[in-house]
């Protein structure tokens, strides 16, 4: 009885407290946009994630039982999101016959590499759908990260009289938009960007939270002291940025950076919509049309003038599939780290 | 008077506009001439005369919207899937963040939440393509499961009934990753003091987690659920396109209403009419932002999003 009184007035005292930064948990004032989701102080986030919860005592009948559903529970969830990436590579090391008789499975049973014989063999548009979106990713994403950080900068620069009115300016695009048809005929009549890799690069150069997300990264780790005393110095705003701003904001930039090319890299919609000319896909668009055609293999089949044989189809999509993932799943380990502290840099009080 | 001051600071800042210029420009040219461009919803849009040149409709694009007998079901399909995705995933992300955040064993751990975050990095296209290895008739996974087993084989490109239930679990598989980092990171803030206090009160696992984790979370969830309200009547474009692509046979369960109006631009190239969708999703969308933005006011003043 005693115990659940106390758990109960800790949990009164809590929310008394919460309820004072409650009220700070997300709003858009005059100073400028905040996302904040309501996290309380800067942790360590990734860490945080690893961290031990409260189970740090010895252990006991009631924490084993906690750990051992938790485990199955969260094992099933993990389980689920793995299989599908495991069903892919190894339907793509599977014989063709195998899997038309027998469906997918997910142990590798008569081990072929076929598919991926047939699309080394005729490499060169899943060469050329590489070149486009790395071309796209890379240019888009130095050129994107740029002005986000520039932007971000000048909208924090508290001497910039009108900073407010640009944040504004800024935030006023995610609360309302034009919508499709106004986008989509300004880009392929008035900017003439129809088959243009411009219609790839340009159109998603900005993200309003990435701005934002770059202005309390900026304004919460680099003391306005510093702008000040390089203006001191005889600097202009422009230098200041370039060589103090920016060196010092690298950790920022990384993960905004990783946002920005993960969006070019996975990119099939601006495709969808602007590009026809088939040496300009970029890999996922190649990739649908693949998934959803066909067309590809028999077409380099054909061009080569051989015989249309049987061509491995299903476990050719899916070593496609492979080919197109396989750079971000081999990189995950490395950066996810930098997308955890993305995630939750914005949203630590800006 | 203002203008002059307004000179002033131009000279005065002028890199610091040089600087902000490109933004401007950007947001002017792909955000606010869309806006501007929306007059075309009134026009009967042809390709040479533009968006200016072309002639007047009135409401004509938006009476055949209205009786194409389509507005009410995508409306309803787009409201009650963002609807049914903000309960199931909160709940999931909720759930497992609880859980990762309680369990010993740091490393297991976080190699747990890094499997259950990976679905994030993939593109749509690559996810409709493991939909399709699960679920195809001939030799997808489950229907070879189902033989094997000695059931017949279900044609789920053939069965809209069960697509709900599919687009709530390939929502779930992708995005639960993302929001269970933010509410990890949410329950990692939570003062440490209170479940010292909690372990010498003797409060066992659930009731550190019904009464301190929980209770401290509601300002993350609130925040979270606000902003997937105000684009409530935005549908997961990606999702719903990947999945069901063209699939006439399941438009009634699952067509909403950035599919309607990407097809009538594309496949029918009805101008005016995807216009005249895409001004109702806008208007929709703002109008309900504001209520939103209006109930939250009423509760408390500080927490509207402006």
């Amino acid at each position: 009885m005693y115990k659940k009184c106390k758990a109960e007035q800790i949990r009164i005292a809590g929310f008394h407290k919460k309820a004072q930064q409650f009220q700070r948990f997300l709003k858009y004032t005059g100073r400028g946009a905040v996302v904040y989701y309501g996290i309380r102080k800067p942790v360590d986030l990734y860490n945080a994630i690893s961290t031990e919860g409260s189970m740090k005592s010895k252990l006991t009948l009631e924490k084993m039982g906690f750990n051992l559903v938790g485990y199955l529970l969260i094992m099933l969830f993990a389980a689920m999101c793995l299989i599908p990436f495991l069903m892919i590579a190894v339907g793509s090391i599977t014989e063709e016959s195998h899997i038309i008789k027998n469906g997918y499975s997910l142990f590798p049973q008569r081990f072929s590499l076929d598919a991926y014989q047939f699309i080394f063999d005729n490499p060169r548009q899943i060469a050329s759908a590489y070149q486009i979106t790395l071309l796209v990713t890379v240019i888009g994403t130095l050129a994107g990260l740029f002005i986000t950080a520039m932007t971000a900068y000048v909208l924090g620069r508290k001497d910039f009289t009108y900073r407010n009115m640009f944040a504004f300016y800024f935030f006023f695009t995610t609360l309302f938009s034009g919508g499709l048809v106004p986008w989509y005929i300004l880009i392929v009549k008035y900017l003439g960007w129809k088959d243009s890799l411009l219609a790839l690069i340009v159109p998603s150069l900005l993200n309003v939270f990435y701005i934002i997300i770059m202005r309390s990264f900026i304004s919460s780790t680099i003391p306005d002291a510093i702008s000040e005393s390089a203006k001191m110095d005889g600097a202009g705003d422009f230098r200041i940025f370039v060589s103090v701003i920016l060196p010092l904001s690298k950790p920022a930039l990384a993960t905004i950076g990783l946002f920005i090319a993960l969006n070019y890299w996975n990119d099939w919609y601006h495709a969808t919509l602007f590009i026809n000319k088939e040496h300009l896909y970029p890999l996922q668009y190649f990739l649908y049309q693949v998934l959803n055609s066909m067309s590809f293999a028999n077409a380099s089949v054909a061009s080569q003038g051989a015989v249309v044989m049987e061509t491995p189809k299903e476990s050719f999509k899916l070593a496609m599939t492979v080919i197109a993932t396989g750079p971000i799943v081999l990189l995950y380990p490395f950066v996810q780290k930098y997308f955890i502290q993305g995630i939750t840099i914005g949203s630590v009080k800006g | 008077m203002r203008m002059k001051r307004i000179a002033h600071d131009l000279r005065k800042n002028r890199t610091m506009y040089v600087m902000m210029l490109p933004a401007f420009v950007f947001f002017l040219v792909f955000s606010y001439f869309p806006m501007a461009g929306m007059i075309v919803a009134f026009k009967s849009y042809t390709y040479t005369d533009g968006i200016f040149g072309s002639p007047w409709a009135g409401f004509e694009n938006f009476e055949f919207f209205f009786q194409s007998g389509k507005a009410w079901l995508v409306t309803k399909n787009t409201i009650v899937y963002n609807v049914v995705f903000m309960i199931v995933n909160n709940v999931l992300e909720i759930t497992i963040a609880v859980i990762l955040f309680e369990l010993a064993g740091k490393v297991f751990k976080k190699i747990l939440q890094s499997v259950i975050f990976l679905p994030y990095f993939i593109s749509w296209v690559v996810a409709g393509a493991i939909v399709y290895n699960f679920l195809n008739y001939e030799f997808g996974s489950i229907n070879t499961l189902l033989k094997s087993l000695g059931f017949p084989p279900v044609n789920f490109y053939n069965t809209p009934g069960l697509w709900p239930y599919i687009l709530v679990f390939f929502s779930a598989w992708k995005a639960v990753g993302y929001g269970t980092v933010i509410y990890l990171a949410s329950i990692a803030g939570i003062d440490t003091e209170m479940y010292e206090a909690a372990k010498i009160d003797g409060a066992n696992v659930l009731q550190r987690i019904f009464y301190i984790t929980l209770p401290s979370i509601v300002p993350t969830m609130i925040v979270l659920l606000l902003l997937k309200v105000s684009q409530i009547a935005r549908g997961d474009f990606g999702l719903f396109y990947q999945l069901i692509g063209n699939n006439g046979l399941l438009y009634d369960k699952t067509d909403i209403i950035d599919t309607f109006s990407f097809r009538s631009l594309l496949d029918m190239q009805e101008f005016g009419m995807a216009a005249a969708v895409g001004l109702y999703q806008s208007v929709l969308c703002f109008l309900i932002i504001l209520m939103t933005n209006e109930a939250v006011k009423r509760v408390n003043k500080e927490s509207s999003l402006f």
